[in-house]
């Protein structure tokens, strides 16, 4: 009898310090990424949350009492009432993200196909050509773009011979500029998941579709660009979201008279401050994307080919 | 018979490939021929040899081979997704080297099925109709016609992804046969199924294919399944054609020892001529039925051999051996035996298990062999 009950407890310790072995494997494991994120993530997303509740003191920074303000300044009434202009610029970020996102497809696909045409060993050369931009800094790469789109360029000059802008004037800085921008910054981040999804493309059912009469435009609708739309949508999130929220291009290339959230969140914090103005900016960014993202989600879900993708 | 009842021509169906080409008039509808077909890929391997071959109107013909033997590629330069470097291929009478794939009479069931993951079972069946403009109300009716023809109307509208691979090949013989097309060609397509899976669907393949009095060409490296369907087989090596011929031609009176030994079991021997029609062999003199001339070759397929109990072996017949019995491989209905002679020789025999016990015989046991010299080949070189 008390043979059984020993070996019974026995049994139980060994369990326990299996328990704990597999305890700390995890936290070694996953501790230091957990770590980082809480840290650097988490815990300034708090802060900034709090922020955002905070009345505005002289000098820009939070001040007691909690307040409500600075959420309906985001709404865009102030002591003046109510403007339209943060809306406005909401709704701008949101369609310079969505056209961001649009052109860069038009210009990756024939850029993705192209290069999964060429011979296997040729493949990766190409794609680093592509990629290879992004490895110098974004403020480096836009700055050129201001050389090349300012009033003395050859390219202004162009575009004013053929009347397409006033004498004097440049390409940059605008939204014409600003999409450029954009576009060129964001372009390696639709063609690297396209790639990936097109290069393991099942030619076999485009060989299906021609043989069932399909050719051209309508085989590539039915054969090819559903195989690629796993790629697609992550290639939409990659660029959409950081266009969204860009602050280098729309300083650099934008210009006054487009304002962009990015651009607007961070005057808050370096022009004029108004901290918890910012921070209730920030958080409202944040819940838009994420609600972005979730209605994204649910809508590829909806489309059956989620599986693959990133997100 | 030409038309099948079940599927009722479309008024206007005659499509853009059947119609513009002028028809000779003389070849009919979903015959084939190939003239002097090559295909030569980078490097230089010659994957298509100069094949000429005619397969009739309504025919199942099977192209056999092993693998890298060429075969696939033939197929695929009749769908047209290959282009010979040389030759001609005319379909129903028609020239098709400069049609594309989607203007050719035919459609091809995939080996890996190639089903389109996104649609439903019925959209892609009814894919084809539906780039060929075909109108709805009846694209549907059609759709549903094959649908219940081949018993897969309870997945309609499941994605591929859903089914097993039986219903997949299905589908796929669907997909193809929806569109009623001269010439449906198949690529190995029942080789990823599992063996019963596979008998079952290899009888309702032919059925449907009687019934529909489609022309069928079909790619395997499966002999048995080649046996089992065709009408008529070419046995194919290195991009050449060996031979072709209906089956049972093929299998009993192979012409080379290629055919031999692909087809089927077989013991192969070199002979040398003796006078008296007898053939000197590695394992002895053997008496031959067919006058011997320039053959060099005998061969004698397994169950055509006699086994006998060393007792009551009869003594007054030619190509009489006694061996022993080194391993008996027991196979359901019949047993292989692999009989060792004196001279130490191995020769296959096939038994049927339709005997009684004392009719089979374990290693190491006596038996004696009967070569009869009728069953006995003769093959060239």
């Amino acid at each position: 009898m008390s043979a059984i009950t020993g070996g019974a407890s026995i049994q139980g310790s060994a369990e326990r310090a299996e328990r704990l072995a597999r305890a700390w494997r995890l936290w070694m494991t996953a501790g230091p990424g957990l770590f980082w994120i809480v840290v650097f993530l988490l815990l300034p997303s708090l802060i900034l949350l709090g922020i955002g509740f905070f009345s505005i003191g002289n000098y820009g920074n939070p001040h007691l009492p909690l307040s409500l303000e600075p959420m309906r300044e985001v709404a865009g009434y102030s002591i003046l009432g109510w403007s339209p202009d943060n809306l406005a610029t909401i709704l701008r970020s949101l369609l310079q993200a969505i056209s961001a996102a649009g052109l860069t497809i038009l210009l990756a696909y024939p850029v993705v196909f192209f290069i999964i045409t060429r011979p296997p060993a040729l493949r990766p050369l190409l794609l680093l050509f592509v990629i290879l931009p992004s490895w110098t800094n974004q403020v480096v790469r836009t700055y050129a773009w201001m050389e090349l789109l300012g009033p003395g360029s050859t390219l202004s000059h162009l575009a004013q011979g053929a009347g397409l802008i006033p004498p004097h004037l440049g390409l940059m800085p605008g939204i014409l500029a600003m999409q450029i921008g954009l576009t060129y910054n964001y372009l390696p981040y639709m063609v690297v998941p396209l790639y990936a999804a097109a290069e393991k493309l099942d030619w076999s059912l485009v060989e299906a579709g021609r043989d069932l009469y399909a050719s051209g435009r309508r085989l590539f609708w039915s054969a090819v660009f559903p195989q690629t739309i796993p790629g697609l949508l992550s290639g939409i999130i990659l660029v959409a979201i950081p266009a969204f929220g860009d602050y280098v291009v729309p300083t650099l290339l934008g210009g006054g008279k487009s304002m962009m959230i990015g651009s607007l969140i961070a005057s808050q914090f370096l022009d004029t401050p108004n901290w918890p103005y910012g921070a209730a900016l920030t958080i409202f960014m944040l819940i838009f994307t994420c609600a972005g993202l979730i209605v994204f989600r649910v809508m590829s879900k909806r489309l059956g080919s989620s599986e693959g993708s990133m997100i | 018979m030409a038309e099948p009842a079940m599927l009722p021509r479309i008024a206007g169906q005659a499509d853009a490939a059947t119609s513009s080409a002028p028809t000779s008039g003389i070849a009919p509808r979903g015959a084939i021929r190939l003239e002097g077909i090559s295909r030569v890929f980078g490097g230089g391997v010659v994957a298509v040899d100069r094949i000429d071959l005619d397969i009739q109107a309504g025919e199942f013909f099977t192209l056999l081979g092993p693998s890298g033997c060429g075969k696939t590629t033939l197929l695929r330069m009749i769908a047209g997704f290959e282009t010979p470097d040389a030759g001609r291929i005319l379909i129903s009478g028609r020239e098709m080297q400069s049609v594309p794939p989607h203007k050719r009479p035919v459609n091809t069931v995939f080996q890996s099925y190639a089903l389109f993951p996104h649609l439903s079972v019925a959209e892609n069946i009814g894919f084809g109709l539906r780039m060929r403009g075909v109108a709805r109300p009846e694209r549907l009716a059609r759709t549903e016609q094959i649908m219940a023809l081949l018993q897969i109307d309870a997945f309609a509208r499941r994605n591929p992804a859903q089914l097993s691979g039986g219903q997949r090949q299905r589908v796929a013989l669907a997909r193809a046969l929806v569109n009623e097309p001269e010439v449906v060609l198949l690529d190995e397509p029942l080789s990823a199924l599992d063996a019963k899976l596979r008998a079952e669907l290899q009888v309702e393949l032919m059925r449907m294919q009687k019934r529909l009095g489609m022309t069928f060409i079909f790619v395997t490296h499966d002999q048995h399944e080649a046996l089992v369907m065709s009408d008529r087989i070419a046995v194919m090596e290195q991009g050449r054609m060996l031979q072709v011929g209906p089956v049972l031609d093929v299998y009993e009176q192979p012409r080379s020892v290629f055919v031999a030994e692909f087809l089927g079991l077989s013991n192969i021997w070199k002979f040398t001529p003796r006078p008296g029609n007898m053939a000197e062999t590695a394992i002895g003199a053997l008496s031959i039925a067919t006058p011997i001339t320039t053959q060099r070759t005998a061969m004698i397929r397994p169950e055509k051999i006699w086994l006998y109990p060393e007792a009551d072996a009869p003594r007054d017949r030619p190509n009489m051996f006694a061996g022993v019995v080194r391993e008996a491989i027991y196979m359901g209905a019949s047993t292989q035996y692999n009989v060792a002679l004196a001279g130490g020789a191995i020769v296959l025999a096939l038994d049927t298990n339709n005997q009684a016990a004392e009719r089979s015989w374990g290693p190491g046991e006596r038996v004696v062999l009967e070569l009869k010299p009728a069953n006995i080949m003769l093959i060239d070189g």
